[in-house]
């Protein structure tokens, strides 16, 4: 399994052609306080670059990007209850949601965890 | 943030682990240890806030009371000495050009009424302190120099710091610094000495503030300011807030945001304010925009500010429109935010005035999205004043 990046703070993991997507710990550390995250429904198509979720803290309102093309096979419930989860385990039970992968070429352009860490590290 | 200036407590704010934002123009702390936890102890314990961005103004001369009613609608001529009141800065038409606090102090300046300094100040002369919002306080400043007559003198306090303790132990704790501060009760302020390790340090502070709860809000010469914060801080009660708490502790107190909530477009009717309609400046029909403003409080205003209880967890912020069943705009929201006391989003909205009743459901619409709110009497979370009825009761 490999996990993977995005400029939006974003991390995947990818097992085959399933992957798994939430935000990263920087991210959550910028928002601050989530109080509502919306997670797209299993079933839902989405495009690399499309508004796939929500989530709100109590500041201000973000848009989470989908990192690839695929369909959604499932939603983290416990968001809903618990938006804070993505404050204390951002990556790893504060996942947003799970999906198959419509092209596995998409990834090569996404960061590993040495070049994200780089990245945040410039901001 | 590059072209904003600096506070005197920057430097402070940072050692702190404060994220600093642009805000009116200055380098702010939006947060140090999160809005959640700043928001919940300020609400439980005691919150320390820098607000040194807003405008300490002295309006001061030979009937400064009656000039001031010029452009306020409040009773300023039988406000009694460090008596404080709220007050709206109106333009001709009635639009709220600032929304600010003002005082009126034992000292007159004896300059100020066209005596020498050693002279005695004559019967008239009057000396007000105005806190003003920090956006606005260069319009504000330009707009009575333009409107008071010119023999009032107006003068912005640049070189002077503001800082805001708030919470239930907010009383406490400033009184273990400085004990006689202890004495005030809310809307009452007045000049104190805080005898510091390095020396007498003198304060200005009034019973005030901006989050529903007991607290002060204190000057201090921008010299001495961070001795003063730092001596607060180390205070096991008190934690440094930054301004995102102070958004949504102002949010549940009801209190409306300058720029967001109320503008030059709105006038005191409509945003609910009533109350800053001083009776007797009601019957003289003497302050700007009387006539318009009187008639929408005689007949009613076609839209009024209300507080909304909003269905779910996800906030509806400002800019989220107030539809009908057709879903056309009817109002707007003008502040929201998730209420971390109530735990559920709450917002500001003005909405037609038949629909303003407590209890009326509100149908929203943001980014596509519909919300449901209820009308609900704010504050949203109960005032916590220090009254003196309150305490008489409680000895």
């Amino acid at each position: 399994m490999a996990r993977y990046f995005t400029e939006e703070h974003e991390w995947i993991d990818v097992d085959g052609d399933h992957a798994t997507i939430g935000i990263t710990d920087y991210a959550q550390e910028q928002l601050g306080d989530i109080v509502f995250v919306e997670v797209p429904e299993s079933g839902s198509m989405l495009e690399q670059g499309g508004e796939a979720a929500v989530v709100e803290s109590v500041k201000a309102a973000s848009d989470v990007y989908a990192p690839v093309s695929g369909e959604v096979t499932e939603g983290n419930d416990a968001l809903a209850d618990e938006p804070a989860l993505v404050n204390s385990s951002p990556e790893e039970e504060g996942w947003f949601f799970r999906m198959t992968l419509t092209d596995a070429s998409q990834l090569e352009g996404l960061m590993d965890a040495k070049a994200y860490k780089a990245f945040v590290d410039s901001l | 943030m590059g072209d904003d200036a600096k506070l005197p407590l920057d430097s402070w704010h940072r050692a702190q682990g404060a994220r600093m934002v642009g805000f009116a123009g200055y380098e702010m702390p939006i947060q140090y240890d999160g809005i959640m936890a700043e928001h919940l102890w300020t609400r439980e314990a005691a919150g320390l806030f820098d607000v040194s961005h807003m405008g300490q103004i002295i309006v001061s001369g030979s009937g400064a009371a009656e000039a001031l009613e010029t452009v306020l609608p409040g009773e300023i001529q039988k406000l009694g000495v460090e008596r404080m009141r709220y007050s709206l800065l109106l333009a001709p038409d009635g639009g709220i050009v600032d929304d600010l606090m003002v005082t009126r102090l034992a000292y007159a300046d004896p300059a100020s009424c066209g005596r020498a300094e050693d002279e005695a100040a004559p019967e008239d002369c009057e000396y007000f302190y105005l806190v003003v919002n920090g956006a606005t306080k260069h319009g504000d400043l330009a707009y009575m120099r333009e409107t008071l007559p010119d023999h009032i003198h107006i003068h912005h306090m640049e070189d002077r710091a503001l800082i805001a303790l708030q919470g239930p132990k907010a009383g406490a704790a400033l009184a273990r610094l400085v004990p006689e501060t202890d004495s005030l009760y809310f809307m009452q302020a007045g000049g104190f000495t805080w005898r510091s390790d390095a020396g007498d340090v003198g304060l200005w502070a009034s019973r005030s503030g901006y989050t529903g709860e007991d607290g002060f809000e204190i000057s201090v010469a921008a010299e001495h300011v961070e001795a003063l914060a730092a001596a607060l801080a180390a205070d096991d009660t008190v934690k440094p807030v930054g301004l995102g708490a102070r958004d949504s502790l102002r949010l549940e107190a009801g209190l409306p945001l300058y720029g967001h909530d109320i503008d030059t477009k709105t006038t005191p009717v409509e945003a609910d304010l009533g109350f800053a309609l001083s009776k007797r400046r009601r019957e003289a029909r003497n302050f700007p925009g009387a006539a318009k403003i009187l008639a929408q409080r005689e007949t009613g205003p076609d839209r009024l500010r209300v507080g909304l209880l909003v269905e779910g967890r996800q906030p509806v912020r400002e800019g989220a429109t107030v539809v009908d069943d057709a879903g056309a705009a009817i109002g707007q929201v003008t502040s929201g935010g998730f209420s971390p006391t109530l735990q559920q989003p709450i917002a500001m909205a003005y909405v037609p005035a038949d629909l303003a009743q407590p209890g009326t459901e509100i149908a929203l619409q943001q980014r596509g999205k519909p919300f449901t709110g209820t009308v609900t009497p704010m504050p949203f979370v109960p005032q916590n004043y220090h009254r003196p009825s309150k305490s008489m009761a409680k000895a």
